[in-house]
């Protein structure tokens, strides 16, 4: 089966973002198609490269960037979100004039219509957030 | 349509659970994960909400999330049930649409 995994909350914030990459791994595992992750709201902190989380605790956003590596995972952050927060990629960072980009490894940075255009072609919408 | 509901917030805390109650309908289910595991409960003032549910629903609660927070399936009400995250997935599958109430 196909899903879309939507995000809403970012890391190190409540589970949401737990929750969601276990249940991603889980139906990876069970041998389904995950199209695409898009990573919405306060979810588009899930794609900056600059966290730096203690040692003895997860690096949520690294496993994002290992488990988009392993699978060829499609990890989408909404643009109109990222911005607000400040979460950019090297060509966002020239357009806008900015002195850093800081997108993680595997995630890419488009539109909401990446969300609906999963959703048309998935089976399944799973939704995580606060 | 059968939809799979997942409700992720304690009801001491938010009407997340309440909501869902009042839209489910018959045949659906009711999966408890995060802080909406403390729905699944005994002796809570919530077990007779989610016991008048379980007539038309049916109840699942994350295992995982449950162990967490130091509870095991001894603490639950009777008739919920316990799955793992690969049982989330096979909800999912099992139920045509997933609605989460946040």
């Amino acid at each position: 089966m196909k899903f879309v995994i939507q995000v809403n909350e970012g890391p190190y914030q409540h589970q949401t973002a737990d929750s969601a990459y276990q249940f991603t791994r889980a139906a990876l595992a069970r041998g389904h198609e995950v199209l695409r992750v898009f990573f919405y709201h306060d979810g588009v902190n899930n794609g900056t490269r600059l966290t730096s989380p203690p040692q003895d605790d997860r690096d949520i956003v690294g496993r994002w960037s290992a488990l988009a590596a392993e699978h060829g995972l499609d990890l989408v952050i909404c643009v109109a979100a990222a911005y607000r927060r400040g979460i950019l990629d090297e060509s966002e960072m020239k357009r806008l004039g900015k002195d850093a980009h800081n997108l993680a490894p595997g995630f890419r940075i488009s539109g909401l219509g990446q969300l609906i255009e999963g959703v048309v072609l998935a089976d399944r919408l799973v939704v995580f957030g606060d | 349509m059968s939809i799979l509901h997942t409700v992720n917030k304690s009801p001491f805390e938010k009407n997340s659970l309440e909501s869902c109650l009042r839209y489910a309908k018959n045949g659906s289910a009711v999966l408890l994960i995060e802080d909406g595991i403390y729905a699944a409960l005994a002796g809570t003032t919530f077990e007779n909400t989610v016991a008048t549910a379980m007539s038309e629903l049916d109840f699942y609660c994350l295992a995982p999330d449950m162990k967490a927070r130091g509870f095991s399936s001894s603490s639950m009400i009777d008739g919920i049930k316990l799955v793992d995250y690969a049982g989330f997935v096979d909800l999912t599958v099992e139920y045509e649409k997933v609605q989460a109430w946040l």
